[in-house]
């Protein structure tokens, strides 16, 4: 059995004695004795770190590791430099908890400064918090953060990605603010519908771009009908695709959030990501969650702590706006390496390497006959195609190759296609697709 | 802590100016300095209805949140916004620095005078 | 010490993707970026070295003593990592097909049933990402509950003044009316206060227990009894289950929901913030409002309160969490939580001539001291005292909290310390003591021995610089 407490038998025996008690049950003398345990039970002995290791490698063992991916839907497979496991490796960062005590945290508080600079950066916005749970929590705060005492309705784009509106419809209802989708026409928001649906009621609109098809969105025209209703613009955006993509702030948006993923941290089977989010300055104050500044300490030196902390529920209690009392400082700091590590003209190749691939993988495959694109729209890095065959078929082809195919959507498949796939893995899947579709 | 003689207070350590119709609001010497050096003010709408007893406006200092209680009910029909970029007047000169005019005042509130609060000042240590 | 901004020098960098291998795509100018993409240039060397300079200025687990009050710093053992990072967890897309991620599947199976054995319960959701995210989870649950039951008048939910800021804040959320139940003086709920807030509008009620100050309320049956018999449900945060794992299970205590922190309890890393995992147990009545996610779990769940988040939760937190249980076992589990509560009871035996304890009695897992009549005495508060500890090397306790002790210090060892560790904490309160005695202006000083002194947070929050400002 594995322990991690460093005392022997022995000696807890010797402490006990000398804060006068006898033996451990004697600590737990305020539990009522008909709900105290003599043993757990449905929990296994414990075991040595090899054979939990070899557990565990069986486990792992038992997933399959594709060496081609052709799906995101949310999650994407982008190269991770390896400064990126190596910096947030270190035991110091990994292991800290948040940076209450300044004086001996400054490393994690400079590290979320500089984090937070590099999101106004990319996303073009003024103030940026030190991270959220994810990209759909980040939407749905973000939302929140719009509520006043006479905005009260939420609209979201149906093109957006099901988690993230499942998790802005469940903010809503949780408070009991009315939430409507605005409907889809050829694969994007309905700009129209948008229009008539917005009253003075409405507090904001959500819209993903690249939305959850991959097509581009007319964000800036969402923005002024968005505007023109006197709501607040939210955008959830691809990190990487800002490397060429119009920035949040270039299509008028007050809020700009996202899922951080991309930027450096493993798929994982969904998680741990981290959610981004960034506003202009006039909102600062409605940021959820960790904010960190620069100051000076006692001895005229730069500093950093944690600041306008008043706004949060440690301070605010039931009168906060939001719960959220912690970020994904790690995660966070992933991405910092990661953007660090790429560089202005990294972030802005792996994004034309996305888009190159995924325009090439798409000609080529809508030459089959049976594939064509669901929409006319520009994409960025995914698309649906309709098939000639069921998805079950095509995915179980492309599998036998090592190559997880698109995300079977109705009607078609959601592809995607990031820099870490090369033109010979391409040709490799089209051919194997062409291969099971002509048989 | 000085207590000027020409103003009303609540004991929530309000103080009240009646200009006219309207009486003027903000927060005592004794309050500034028990908050400490703040560092936000959350001030009301225009127009915002408010009843004495309930949240006027909030403030913050760096590590707490406390309400201005309104000592009157009526409407708010204007707030300082100056101290948006400058709280720390507050603590500079609290008889000053006023956070809100209210009018439409439905009752006369029960308010103490100088002399008064002085001495609640005394019994609350 | 310099902003990374400070450090770039246009064209230094490294290459990390290859040329392209396929022909150019022109995007559209309607959609291209416009403004400049200005982010760090720096070869792999300085950024390898700027992250540890960083790293050196970081307190972990690993650099010292890390009592900080109700955040369970335990050891965060190192065979979780290489675990998570195993290519079979770690590179594993979350819409795989089902045939192809048996092993996650079976790993969240597991995880699962676990800590519903740990708990008393009959589910568990591992979507909530944080503390926090679990709290607003359990909340939504008995919303849904009650709006199933046609009980939507019930609004009031009962939360002790010593809670978490977070209850009254998760709650608000959920569109709940935060009802403040009082401490009696021995710290914990505050009975004739409690049972007089009981009415027909109780939603129910969110308690620590062990509460924030560190004790076992004792009359947790009547306590449960009481909401339900009024028709409310029970919350139980889980913030502080270090002290009880193995011995007693909030399920038996008549709680219906629980959200547990798997950064504290189950040893996975603070990560200066989170990644953390919050996931949300619950009795068989509330299981299917448990949230779905809508991509990965497709089918209907008619009565599911949503997601709160992406996909399932943070896999690769509670994979590390599902390692230490596999790890320490059914005893190991006891055990971690018997000596996490010895190390306490030791501790503050051993500092309670030192500086007053708030309540002189058998604690759970941590314990509060008070320095209300020392800052009366000497002007010295507990925040002198926890800036005089960081010159000791150690990281300071959680100061402050809970709000109904004055100046009071929280100190949680946790199990995964030595005697030593603990008497060498106790003999540098010593050391702060005699410096009280001696020479109390010196402790406002305090920390000399640290990177930077006390910074102006006033400044801070009066002039906010949030962000590098480039020329």
């Amino acid at each position: 059995m594995g322990s991690y407490i460093p005392t022997t038998p022995a000696e807890r025996q010797e402490m006990l004695r000398e804060i006068g008690l006898i033996n451990i049950k004697q600590l737990y003398s305020d539990v009522p004795s008909e709900v105290l345990l003599d043993q757990l039970t449905g929990v296994p002995e414990g075991k040595s770190e090899l054979e939990v290791v070899q557990t565990m490698e069986a486990m792992a063992g038992k997933n399959r590791v594709f060496k081609t991916i052709l799906r995101g839907a949310g999650a994407y497979d982008h190269y991770i430099p390896a400064i990126v496991d190596s910096v947030t490796s270190r035991e110091e960062l990994s292991t800290t908890y948040t940076p209450y005590q300044a004086e001996i945290s400054q490393g994690v508080l400079q590290s979320i400064f500089e984090y937070q600079t590099m999101i106004c950066e990319l996303t073009g916005m003024d103030v940026s918090n030190a991270s959220m749970y994810d990209g759909a929590s980040s939407a749905a705060e973000a939302a929140m953060m719009c509520l006043t005492r006479k905005k009260t309705k939420v609209y979201a784009a149906s093109t957006a990605h099901p988690d993230t509106l499942s998790t802005i419809r469940t903010y809503c209802w949780g408070r009991d603010i009315s939430f409507e989708l605005i409907p889809e026409k050829d694969g994007l928001a309905d700009k129209e519908a948008l229009s008539a649906m917005l009253d003075e009621e409405a507090a904001c609109v959500y819209l993903q771009q690249p939305n959850f098809w991959g097509l581009l969105e007319d964000a800036e025209a969402v923005s002024e009908i968005t505007h023109a209703a006197g709501a607040k613009m939210i955008m959830g955006v691809n990190p990487i695709s800002l490397g060429m993509l119009k920035t949040p702030r270039e299509c008028g948006a007050d809020i700009a959030v996202g899922e951080g993923q991309p930027l450096g941290i493993p798929l994982s089977f969904g998680g741990p990501y981290v959610g981004f989010m960034a506003t202009k300055q006039d909102m600062v104050r409605l940021l959820p969650g960790r904010i960190v500044g620069e100051t000076k300490d006692n001895r005229g030196q730069r500093a950093f702590v944690l600041t306008l902390q008043a706004r949060e529920q440690h301070i605010r209690r039931e009168k906060a706006s939001s719960n959220v009392c912690s970020n994904q400082a790690l995660c966070a700091m992933r991405t910092a390496v990661y953007m660090t590590a790429m560089g202005p003209q990294g972030l802005q190749r792996a994004a034309e390497l996305c888009f190159d691939k995924a325009h090439y993988f798409a000609d080529q495959l809508c030459k089959i006959p049976g594939f064509k694109r669901m929409h006319d729209s520009d994409f960025f890095h995914e698309f649906v195609t309709t098939l000639p065959i069921p998805a079950q078929k095509i995915q179980a082809a492309l599998m036998h190759h090592d190559i997880l195919a698109g995300l079977p959507v109705e009607d078609g498949m959601l592809w995607c296609v990031t820099e870490k796939v090369t033109k010979e893995q391409l040709d490799l899947a089209l051919q194997t697709i062409r291969g099971v579709c002509s048989k | 802590m000085s207590i000027p003689n020409n103003l009303k207070y609540a004991k929530s350590h309000e103080w009240v100016r009646q200009e006219g119709d309207l009486f003027v609001v903000g927060i005592t010497d004794h309050a500034q300095s028990e908050l400490g050096d703040l560092v936000f003010i959350n001030l009301p709408n225009l127009e915002d209805d408010v009843i004495a007893g309930d949240a006027l406006a909030d403030v913050e200092s760096v590590k707490a949140v406390s309400d201005i209680i309104s000592p009157v009910s009526g409407v708010v029909v204007e707030v300082n916004e100056e101290l948006l970029d400058a709280p720390e007047k507050i603590n500079e000169s609290p008889y000053e620095a006023w956070i809100a005019k209210i009018g439409q005042v439905s009752e006369e509130p029960e308010l103490l005078t100088a002399e008064e609060y002085e001495a609640f000042l005394q019994e609350e240590k | 010490m310099k902003l990374i901004f400070e450090l770039s020098t246009p064209g230094h960098g490294m290459q990390y993707l290859p040329q392209s291998d396929v022909p150019k795509t022109e995007l559209p100018e309607k959609f291209r970026r416009k403004q400049a993409l200005r982010l760090p240039e720096m070869s792999e060397t300085d950024v390898s070295r700027h992250y540890a300079r960083l790293a050196k200025q970081a307190f972990g687990v690993c650099s010292g003593f890390y009592p900080l009050g109700s955040c369970t710093m335990k050891y965060n053992p190192r065979v979780n990592e290489r675990v998570a990072s195993l290519p079979g967890f770690a590179a594993v897309h979350p819409l795989q097909p089902k045939e192809t991620v048996e092993g996650c599947l079976e790993a969240i199976d597991t995880v699962q049933s676990l800590l519903c054995a740990v708990t008393g319960m009959d589910a568990m959701s591992m979507q909530p990402a944080a503390g926090a995210h679990g709290e607003y989870l359990g909340l939504l649950l008995i919303k849904k509950y009650l709006e199933k039951t046609g009980q939507t008048h019930r609004k009031r939910i009962l939360i002790p003044d010593s809670a978490h800021g977070t209850n009254p804040a998760s709650a608000v959320m959920a569109d709940f009316d935060v009802v403040n139940i009082p401490s009696a003086p021995n710290g914990c709920v505050d009975m004739e206060a409690f049972k007089k807030a009981l009415d027909g509008n109780v939603a129910g009620l969110m308690l620590t227990n062990p509460n924030t100050v560190g004790l076992f309320d004792p009359n947790i049956l009547e306590i449960t009894r009481l909401i339900h018999e009024s028709g409310g449900l029970c919350y139980y945060d889980g913030a502080n289950l270090n002290a009880i794992m193995g011995h007693v299970r909030p399920g038996d205590m008549g709680f219906d929901v629980v959200h547990l922190n798997l950064h504290k309890t189950f040893s996975t890393p603070h990560g200066g913030g989170g990644p953390g995992s919050g996931p949300v147990g619950c009795k068989d009545i509330l299981k299917e409002f448990l949230p779905k996610s809508a991509l990965g779990e497709p089918g209907d769940h008619p009565d599911s309160v949503g997601q709160i988040r992406s996909f399932y939760g943070n896999f690769g937190i509670y994979i590390r969490a599902l390692t230490y249980i596999l790890t320490l076992g059914a005893q190991g589990l006891r055990d971690a939580s018997s000596t996490a509560v010895l190390n306490a009871n030791y501790m503050m035996h051993k500092l309670k001539d030192v500086f007053p304890v708030a309540y002189d009695q058998i604690c759970m897992h941590e314990f509060i001291l008070t320095l209300e009549d020392e800052k009366k005495r000497s002007g010295v508060t507990a925040l002198d005292v926890a800036k005089a500890l960081l010159d000791e090397g150690m990281h300071p306790p959680t100061m402050y909290f809970p709000l109904v002790v004055h100046e009071a210090l929280m100190l949680e060892p946790t199990e995964t310390e030595s005697r030593e560790t603990l008497d060498a904490a106790v003999e540098s309160f010593k050391r702060i003591r005699q410096k009280i005695d001696t020479a109390p202006e010196a402790l406002h000083e305090c920390p000399v021995t640290t990177p930077i002194g006390r910074p102006d947070e006033v400044g801070a929050a009066r002039n906010p610089v949030l962000r590098y400002q480039y020329e």
